[in-house]
């Protein structure tokens, strides 16, 4: 069963929520190669103002290639085949980000849409400070500010994520896991995009800094505003966090609803596997699952598609 | 602080390793200065009695008489006041003098050439790395095979085309004899045309290898997550490959600079040897056919402290250029 487009009535109370932010319509990635591996199959999405927007799946069905494509970041192999990617602009200007020129996407990434990436650890530059990789986005994308205000504005997003703004004349090696994801996010938010995409921020961190970083990440929401699409494997986490959530499984989103529903409801075989296969402290959910799922026995452990997932579709 | 002083003790000790197989080595090599400057003598038509060898052996310190304690005493002692000996391939001249003169010669041609070659090798290395798959690709197995022939016979080759038949370039020195030696322009600029075909040569062969240990670096960084992050920030392309890319990519090859940078005042026999140049390295080869101890010794020192120095300046220095590597300190 696939629902691309939920009824309203279960539309979340997100501000702007009438509004869309980003329409991802009929995408298909492939990723050409002896066999060409279609990673993400005519995924159809709407991303509104101020929404979390969580994408959950096992690792390589295709979540973080169809983040990727949405910024036009794949390189040969991965090819978008099809679809179209809007960009719903403040202004009220529409942007097909598929078919803008290579300066006008340099000028779009960032300043309207930017990321945190999963491997906090590698995402940094090793060799730079982080001021120095925190500037050179001012540098690029506001070549009209002095010295003096893209050092405030770093200072400023720094405080903003918690890290005590004297922490950017070190480098990268020299913060915890945490930090650097916390940094990142810093940046991400200096040029205060109206998308931030997400792919697994906290995976590599503990629960406890995890928590942190995702209450740190709502709060900024609230505040400033901006959408969020959360990509991770973790569906309770999402649950928690997202106002709606597509699953995905084999480049297919078989799943869109908002969290609520999913988890009251959930209609996919496969959103209800994983939904099972987090072990509940109460054992209350699981009780609840049994006593509305279907028929068959509930399947213990990680889903059994495994053995279909398409090869190097990892990201 | 520990960390400066241990780097010095280490440094310290390899240089007294250095300096002692200095002075062992050439004396296990077989032949006598004396029986060579008998030979000499003897072609010429003088008298050679047992006096005369006698004299000879004094004269040069070929004396035999003391053990070879004594002899490695003295010449630890005379190191540290900077007396080398006195050159037999050049008598009567003092060996300090001998390598004074050579080495700036050698130190500027090989020298620049080396430079020149890591910077360019370096700058292709990156285009070539970050736009793989394009056109570009073709440089590499043209470099690799211009690294990959003999050193000699390109050089030769190379001579024989741009000196001997287009006439482009002097064959033969350093400068042109008919100049007094100083700072004054008709010397320099014909030094500078005499040193042009030997450092192209020697560029030609080496610029291969830095090539191709760069672009293998700059295509493994391309791959990095920081790059992707560059990349979605939406920074200029010129800016990710050389400010995210070819930063981290030079880092290995930074090092191997260092090292190929103390092999400069060594690696110019071959060079000096076909072009007949006033370096060094024609004088290591001078030494060595005539049993010069004095002079080859003197030159390996050379050799060996600048080895050592460029090592000692690279672990320094390898701190500034990768921070990571100052953790710890």
């Amino acid at each position: 069963m696939t629902t691309h487009n939920p009824p309203p009535r279960t539309a979340p109370p997100a501000p702007d929520a009438a509004r869309p932010v980003l329409t991802v319509r009929d995408l298909n990635v492939v990723y050409r190669g002896d066999r060409t591996v279609h990673a993400v199959k005519d995924v159809s999405l709407t991303l509104h103002r101020g929404e979390i927007l969580g994408l959950a799946g096992e690792s390589g069905c295709g979540k973080s290639t169809l983040a990727y494509a949405v910024n036009r970041l794949h390189e040969w192999p991965a090819e978008v085949s099809s679809g179209t990617v809007t960009f719903h602009d403040r202004d009220g200007h529409d942007l097909d980000l598929l078919a803008l020129r290579d300066e006008e996407l340099r000028r779009f990434r960032w300043s309207k849409l930017s990321m945190v990436f999963q491997g906090a650890m590698n995402a940094l530059n090793p060799v730079t400070t982080v001021r120095a990789q925190l500037e050179d986005v001012l540098t690029t994308h506001r070549p009209g500010m002095s010295k003096q205000q893209r050092r405030a504005r770093c200072a400023e997003v720094l405080d903003l994520v918690g890290v005590e703004p004297g922490r950017m004349h070190s480098y990268p090696h020299e913060l915890s896991g945490g930090m650097r994801q916390r940094v990142m996010i810093a940046m991400a938010l200096l040029l205060d995009p109206q998308v931030m995409i997400m792919d697994e921020p906290t995976t590599a961190l503990d629960v406890l800094v995890q928590r942190g970083i995702l209450r740190e990440i709502l709060r900024l929401r609230d505040e400033l505003g901006f959408a969020v699409v959360f990509i991770t494997h973790d569906l309770p986490l999402l649950l928690e966090l997202s106002d709606r959530i597509a699953v995905m499984l084999r480049g297919e989103i078989v799943e869109y609803d908002t969290a609520e529903t999913l988890y009251r409801h959930p209609r996919h075989p496969y959103t209800r596997q994983l939904l099972e296969s987090f072990p509940s402290l109460t054992g209350e959910r699981g009780a609840f699952l049994r006593a509305t799922g279907p028929a068959s026995p509930p399947a213990a452990g990680p889903a059994p598609h495994d053995q279909a997932r398409p090869a190097g579709s990892t990201r | 602080m520990r960390y400066y002083a241990r780097k010095t003790g280490f440094y310290l000790v390899a240089l007294w390793a250095a300096v002692t197989l200095n002075f062992f080595i050439p004396r296990m090599m077989p032949g006598n200065p004396v029986d060579i400057l008998m030979a000499k003598l003897q072609q010429r038509g003088g008298t050679v009695g047992p006096s005369v060898r006698r004299s000879y052996e004094l004269l040069l310190g070929a004396d035999h008489s003391d053990s070879l304690a004594q002899q490695y005493l003295s010449y630890l002692n005379n190191l540290l006041h900077g007396d080398f000996g006195i050159s037999v391939s050049a008598y009567p001249a003092k060996v300090s003098d001998v390598i004074g003169q050579s080495l700036p010669w050698t130190i500027a041609l090989v020298g620049l050439a080396t430079l020149i070659s890591f910077v360019l090798g370096l700058t292709l290395g990156a285009l070539v790395g970050w736009k793989r798959g394009s056109w570009l690709d073709s440089i590499i197995p043209g470099t690799t095979v211009l690294a990959a022939v003999p050193y000699f016979w390109l050089a030769l080759i190379l001579a024989a085309l741009l000196s001997s038949t287009l006439n482009w370039f002097p064959l033969l020195g350093g400068y042109d004899v008919t100049y007094d030696i100083g700072w004054n322009w008709d010397f320099v600029s014909s030094a500078v045309q005499h040193g042009i075909l030997p450092a192209l040569t020697i560029v030609i062969s080496s610029v291969g290898g830095w090539l191709l240990g760069m672009r293998n670096m700059m295509v493994s960084t391309a791959a990095e997550d920081y790059i992707l992050t560059a990349r979605a920030k939406g920074l200029r392309n010129r800016r990710v490959m050389i400010r995210y890319a070819a930063r981290n990519a030079a880092l290995p090859s930074v090092a191997g600079f260092a090292t190929s940078l103390g092999f400069v005042v060594s690696g110019s026999v071959m060079t000096e040897q076909v072009f007949s140049y006033p370096g060094i390295g024609g004088r290591l080869l001078q030494a060595v056919e005539n049993n010069d101890y004095a002079l080859m010794q003197g030159i390996f020192l050379v050799i060996t402290v600048a080895v050592l120095g460029a090592n000692l300046l690279v672990d320094l220095l390898y701190g500034l250029i990768d921070p990571r590597t100052r953790a710890g300190n």
